[in-house]
């Protein structure tokens, strides 16, 4: 057998899993500065602060036309009739109904909470959205909307969208929230220090956060327009997860480039990926531009072929969507008539 | 978890299960009987016999075939022979012109194209509808562009048809195959008579309705339907100038045999059993989907299927798992149900032949997967099926099952991995998955085989070509070098 030209030896190129340097059994040194490229996940001091499974996990590579081809393929399933029905309805039951506006008043986000225990007034049989989400100020006011309800509040916090505030306040932010009435927290991972390489800083305050939770669910946003690709989406999904995060959720929905169906897939993968290797159950959550019934049902389709139907439950999947939940009462309700009601037959906030 | 939301686990299963989403019939006409297209127009077969094509999903009869026999090969032959000399090779314009028509013809008749497709072969309507069809017509596009550029394709010397190509296809992408092998027969300027497989002919024989849509001049293209008697008949026939066959490596070598000495131009495109080369830096996820598709796309029957899985140790146990929960995802059943993912086995025999393979795996010693698939009661089925602890010697890693029946064998090295891949008959394709550019070239280089894929697998591209080495045959089809075959260069 000859040697192959360019390759090199198998000692370098074989090197085990296992065989990499044994993380030390010290705590994690202090964050490393920040660095203009991003270092392998592997080598960097500050990954020690990861625990072994993720770090190995994180150090997995994706490939982007192959996720793309797999997402564009799950998205010419057909989903119809009885199918289509179930699905409508799924999604409607998996709906983080969302305002999140500098103009949100008590008075709207009182409408929304009223939406969300009866998405349509008319049809006792739609089942009620997961939760509303809304900034801190206003989680007293649909705490009280939604009172004996099953619909959970969840508060976005720690500086939504940018995330751009000490630490300290976004604790304090968070117990607000907490304090005020809030079952579920969105908070924003830290991109500035993920994209810096700077990976115990990032999990760290995820679990300052998730302490200062309390026990409500944490949901980490990792904003994945800002990342850049899809290992850098899969490693901050694994920081998140490392540092207790029981969702991991795509979007602040304030960028262009959201929850689409090829990230939201890589997502999914570390899921299952991190279940397979420790039987964690973490949720997913979608958000940011999902707006038509059509791309509910397309994401539906992959968390189902991907994770399995036993995923789709307010615990593990959530779509955050504000206009969403029109269309998918107009095509509930085109399903049961046959024929298209008026949009002007659906409340606009 | 809550009592409600258990309920909600077990009903959701069963909804996600889909509903029938079945792709309707009624944009094709089967006609109860067909003829052969000889000169452009339908004419009985003299020998008076026909045979049925069945629908190999509910083993239904779809219609009776015209077998042709000696006499009905020789007026194919003479009809392309006198197509020839009625100036069809100086007319370079007027090639690309009637090329380009027929790719649009398809394109305008896609869909009753791929139904047809799947009704008559048993692909999942979303194979035909989504790769066979396309792939045919950009096949067409493609040669159109070359038909009045041949100098630049061969700039040196002089380039002339050989004069009338006699074709022979197989039943696993019928239209494909005929885009491949009539699109530059045609371009390069010879006349055609081919001949579809003897368990798929109906899309070949509703292509020759788009040749006469086309206003392609009679005797151009000449089809003619039967079983092997009729595909010897035509490459023994002293009118044939070139003869070009995609099949079995059995049948490839009567026909080099039959051919010997004639001064008949030959390309064979046989079999093979490829390797698809997964190192442990992959990304899995994507290697996994990659593996799926290399076998399980269009259930197996592919030429260049990667039938080995080599895997390299340190990543097996990992690897394994996910393509075993990916397996049990595989939707199997009626073919042309949108959502199915593995349809038809093609015929009897090689459902017969696909069994005693399996049987060979368990024999041998190897360990078999199914995931736990429910076949319909009726027509021809076979679950994908994976066999690991798998060794060179084993007869599912050396001879091809053609179907979907994946061998995985694990290596250490990639001199070992590539050691393994090449130590086999045939030569047509093969993958490689790693992260590391440099070695996905060296290894690439070092493999004997046609086509390599690098962190994908089974992509076709018309201007790419394609053909094997050693027992896969020889000859190139699709891009400049698919005209090669077709001219006579000097």
């Amino acid at each position: 057998m000859t040697s192959l030209p360019g390759t090199p030896g198998p000692g370098t190129q074989l090197t085990p899993r296992d065989a990499r340097p044994a993380p030390p059994a010290t705590p994690a040194p202090p964050a490393t500065p920040a660095r203009p490229a991003t270092p392998a996940l592997t080598e960097t001091p500050s990954a020690r602060a990861i625990p072994a499974a993720y770090r190995h996990l994180a150090g997995r590579s994706v490939d982007p036309v192959g996720i793309e081809q797999r997402a564009a393929a799950l998205a010419s399933r057909s989903v119809k009739t009885v199918a289509k029905d179930h699905a409508l309805r799924t999604a409607i039951s998996l709906l983080d109904l969302t305002t999140l506006e500098g103009s949100d008043t008590p008075g709207k986000v009182r409408i929304v909470s009223a939406r969300a225990r009866r998405p349509d007034p008319g049809d006792p049989s739609v089942p009620s959205v997961a939760a509303v989400c809304v900034y801190p100020s206003l989680v007293g006011e649909v705490a009280a909307a939604l009172c004996g309800s099953p619909v959970k509040v969840a508060s976005v916090a720690t500086g939504f969208p940018s995330g751009q505030i000490p630490l300290a306040e976004k604790v304090r932010e968070v117990e607000h929230a907490v304090a005020a009435g809030a079952d579920e927290i969105d908070m924003v991972l830290n991109r500035g220090a993920l994209l810096a390489g700077r990976y115990s800083e990032v999990v760290e305050e995820v679990q300052r956060v998730k302490a200062a939770c309390d026990g409500r669910h944490l949901k980490v946003i990792l904003e994945t327009g800002e990342l850049g690709g899809y290992e850098m989406i899969r490693r901050a999904s694994l920081l998140a997860i490392a540092g207790g995060a029981d969702f991991i959720k795509t979007s602040t929905g304030k960028l262009p480039r959201a929850a689409t169906p090829p990230v939201v897939l890589c997502m999914l993968e570390v899921v299952r990926d991190v279940y397979g290797e420790t039987g964690q159950m973490i949720g997913v959550k979608a958000a940011g531009g999902v707006r038509s019934a059509k791309q509910a049902i397309a994401l539906l389709v992959l968390v189902v072929e991907t994770l399995g139907p036993s995923w789709l439950t307010p615990d593990l999947f959530r779509i955050g969507a504000s206009s969403l939940l029109n269309d998918l009462l107009m095509q509930v309700h085109r399903r049961e008539s046959g024929v298209y009601q008026s949009p002007d037959g659906f409340p606009v906030d | 978890m809550t009592e409600s939301s258990s309920e909600v686990l077990a009903t959701s299963a069963a909804a996600w299960d889909y509903a029938p989403a079945p792709e309707s019939r009624d944009v094709v006409t089967i006609r109860p009987r067909y003829e052969l297209w000889i000169d452009g127009e339908w004419s009985a077969p003299q020998s008076g016999e026909y045979f049925p094509t069945v629908d190999p999903s509910s083993e239904e009869e779809l219609a009776v075939v015209a077998s042709a026999g000696a006499a009905d090969v020789g007026r194919a032959v003479a009809a392309a022979r006198a197509a020839f000399e009625r100036g069809w090779a100086t007319d370079h314009a007027g090639r690309a012109h009637y090329l380009y028509r027929i790719a649009r013809i398809l394109q305008t008749r896609a869909r009753e194209f791929a139904v047809l497709e799947s009704l008559d072969g048993g692909k999942p309507i979303r194979e035909s509808r989504d790769v066979d069809v396309p792939l045919a017509a950009a096949h067409f596009f493609y040669y159109a562009g070359w038909a009045d550029k041949l100098e630049y394709a061969f700039p040196h010397g002089t380039r002339v048809p050989h004069g009338v190509a006699a074709q022979i296809i197989p039943w696993n992408f019928p239209l494909l195959m005929l885009a491949w092998k009539i699109a530059p027969a045609l371009a390069a300027g010879n006349t055609v008579v081919l001949k579809p497989a003897e368990t798929t002919p109906l899309t070949a024989l509703l292509f020759c309705d788009v040749a006469r849509e086309a206003g392609l001049p009679n005797g151009v293209v000449n089809i003619i339907t039967g079983g092997g008697d009729t595909g010897a008949e035509l490459v023994r026939h002293p009118g044939i100038d070139k003869v070009a066959f995609t099949g079995s490596t059995e049948v490839g070598r009567e026909i080099a045999r039959s051919v010997a000495g004639s001064g008949t131009h030959l390309t064979l495109e046989l079999g093979g059993k490829a390797a698809n080369i997964v190192f442990d830096d992959a990304a899995l996820d994507q290697a996994v989907e990659g593996i799926i598709n290399g076998i399980y796309f269009n259930q197996g029957h592919v030429c260049c299927a990667g039938s080995r899985l080599l895997v390299q140790e340190s990543i097996q146990e990992p690897l394994i798992a996910k393509l075993t929960e990916r397996m049990r995802r595989l939707r199997v059943g009626d073919p042309l149900d949108k959502n199915t993912d593995v349809g038809a086995i093609n015929s009897r025999a090689q459902l017969e032949r696909i069994t005693s393979y399996v049987r060979y795996g368990i024999e041998d010693g190897a360990e078999i997967f199914q995931p736990d698939c429910v076949l319909p009661s009726h027509g021809y089925f076979h679950a994908p099926t994976m066999f690991t602890g798998v060794t060179q010697s084993h007869r599912i890693a050396r001879e091809e099952i053609f179907g979907p029946v994946l061998a995985v064998l694990s290596f250490r090295t990639a001199e070992e991995a590539v050691a393994m891949a090449n130590n086999t008959r045939y030569g047509l394709s093969a993958g490689v998955w790693t992260e590391k550019g440099s070695r996905a070239l060296a290894v690439a280089q070092a493999l004997r085989a046609g086509v390599i894929w690098i962190n994908t697998f089974n992509k076709f591209d018309p201007a790419s070509p394609f053909g094997g080495y050693r027992e896969s045959g020889f000859g190139r089809e699709g891009g400049r070098q698919g005209l090669e075959p077709y001219l006579h260069l000097t």
